[in-house]
């Protein structure tokens, strides 16, 4: 479904990404991981066209995603929960929930989105007239990854979900996201931190990882 | 007591005015962080196109100003809509990733280009304002003469902001606007278009602009390729004064200015009137950056 091949990008001086490839199939739930700097982020945001990509091609559904601008790519149906949230602190919850839907036209489906959301993340639908600058650290997260979903992706790409949230909620969230993957059958690129190393494969391989379990699945 | 009542409804006119072309500045520093200077001149050129279109409208439409002064003003609005979208894709829009400095400075010379390009264009002497709104006296009191012109002002600079308001709060282009002002990358991973909501909020700045330049006309009929400068620096002032940014404050600025201007000339003397407009720039600048209503905000690294 996606398929990124030898990406390279460079911010001014620095090399940021040498050489990435990585393949996603459909209905996958993939993870990346690696240290802080290792170009996880980067990754991400070049997928998403925020940074440009000086050498290497990003393919998506047969569709060339390199450098073209970002609400295109939304449009081509690669949604992402970036890193830090970025919600839009002046904005309602309702509000950056409908900015997800900003390129949709069919009410009753952005409806049953907006539900779906809501189903997931019961807390949203408490806060919905709230700012979203007032929500807490948790919150927002669940409101970074609604409003992803609201874009209605068939590629969702989530950046650091666990990122200074209360260690209660990481497991929940990570619920959430499988069960985003089980309901809707979206496909799923996860980006993680560890400690060294970046691994790339599938989730079920992964998440065998002891060291990945307890420090990102929530077990003990 | 009704001196007061003539100052404050004459400080509130003339408020109208710094308040209209002060949301334009405040909406385009909210999505591209940088203070539009030529957008004093978009008032003039409003005041200009009312100028030249008026009498052409006036007998059009059998010399009612009822459906002549509408008219006037959205062909305003729409030429300054058109000049100021213009501006900002040859002008900022190559320079977006360049230093802010280098737009601020291109920005300077536009400014500087329309103010003398206008002076070759219009002629440099101050032209007379056709008469747009009716001037009928409301009020007769030997200390308070109160005509239509004033409150047709205040009327309609009323109706446009809460038409602002209307399209920032319950739109889904001015939610947009709203969006890209705080994170642009966030707002183009929503599949919002940037460059599209920039050119929105010139339009919408421009024609507010224009409306002012309109207004201006009606309110002091004479006009001139430079009568932008002072009023753009006032309305910056307003701006600034509200909370740069913010939408509520730059309306909150203008119309505080707009008093403080009407008292200062009319209890004090009016070779204070602009000393005083700049002193407060000065002690806002020291004191509280952040304006008003504003927000502090630590510049991003």
């Amino acid at each position: 479904m996606l398929t990124v091949e030898r990406l390279e990008v460079r911010y001014g001086g620095i090399h940021a990404i040498k050489g990435v490839s990585l393949s996603i199939a459909r209905g996958q739930i993939a993870t990346m991981l690696g240290a802080n700097g290792a170009g996880k982020t980067t990754t991400l945001r070049t997928i998403s066209g925020l940074v440009k990509a000086s050498r290497g091609t990003i393919r998506f559904e047969d569709v060339e995603l390199t450098n073209r601008p970002p609400h295109e790519i939304v449009a081509l149906g690669v949604g992402q929960a970036p890193e830090g949230r970025m919600i839009f602190a002046n904005l309602t919850v309702k509000e950056n929930l409908e900015m997800g839907a900003y390129l949709r036209k069919n009410r009753a489906e952005i409806q049953n989105d907006l539900d779906f959301v809501f189903s997931i993340f019961p807390r949203l639908r408490e806060r919905i007239k709230q700012p979203g600058g007032t929500l807490s650290g948790g919150e927002q997260q669940m409101l970074a990854i609604g409003r992803a979903l609201m874009t209605r992706p068939r590629l969702l790409l989530l950046d650091e979900p666990s990122l200074g949230i209360a260690p209660i909620l990481v497991k929940t969230i990570f619920e959430k996201i499988q069960e985003i993957n089980r309901e809707l059958g979206m496909t799923i690129l996860l980006v993680v931190e560890t400690g060294e190393l970046m691994i790339e494969g599938k989730a079920s391989e992964i998440a065998k990882n002891e060291g990945v379990r307890k420090a990102y699945l929530g077990e003990t | 007591m009704s001196e007061l009542l003539q100052q404050i409804i004459n400080g509130i006119s003339l408020g109208s005015i710094y308040a209209l072309i002060a949301l334009g500045y405040t909406m385009v520093y909210g999505v591209l962080r940088f203070i539009n200077f030529p957008h004093g001149d978009a008032f003039m050129v409003g005041a200009f196109v009312g100028y030249y279109a008026a009498p052409r409208i006036v007998p059009l439409v059998g010399g009612s100003l009822l459906i002549a002064g509408p008219i006037t003003l959205l062909l305003s609005m729409l030429v300054c809509s058109a000049l100021g979208v213009t501006i900002e894709k040859l002008a900022y829009r190559p320079l977006r990733p360049r230093p802010k400095l280098t737009i601020l400075i291109t920005a300077i010379g536009i400014s500087l280009f329309l103010e003398f390009g206008g002076q070759l264009v219009f002629g440099p002497d101050p032209k007379s304002f056709p008469t747009l709104l009716p001037s009928a006296v409301i009020i007769n009191t030997p200390n308070l003469v109160l005509r239509s012109t004033p409150v047709i002002v205040i009327a309609t600079t009323v109706g446009l902001m809460l038409l602002l308001r209307f399209i920032v709060m319950k739109t889904k282009l001015g939610t947009a606007m709203r969006a890209v002002s705080y994170n642009q990358s966030a707002a183009s991973l929503m599949g919002i278009n940037i460059d599209t909501v920039i050119s929105f909020t010139f339009v919408l700045g421009s024609s507010l602009a224009a409306a002012a330049g309109i207004l201006y006309g009606s309110l002091y009929p004479s006009i001139n390729p430079l009568m932008g400068v002072f009023p753009g620096l006032k309305a910056f002032i307003s701006a600034v004064l509200g909370g740069i940014g913010n939408i509520p404050g730059a309306a909150i600025g203008g119309f505080i200015i707009g008093l403080i201007e009407t008292f200062v000339t009319g209890y004090l003397s009016p070779t204070y009137r602009d000393a005083i407009a700049f002193g407060i720039l000065i002690l806002i600048l020291l004191f509280k950056p952040s304006g008003i209503l504003g927000r502090a905000e630590s510049e991003k690294v």
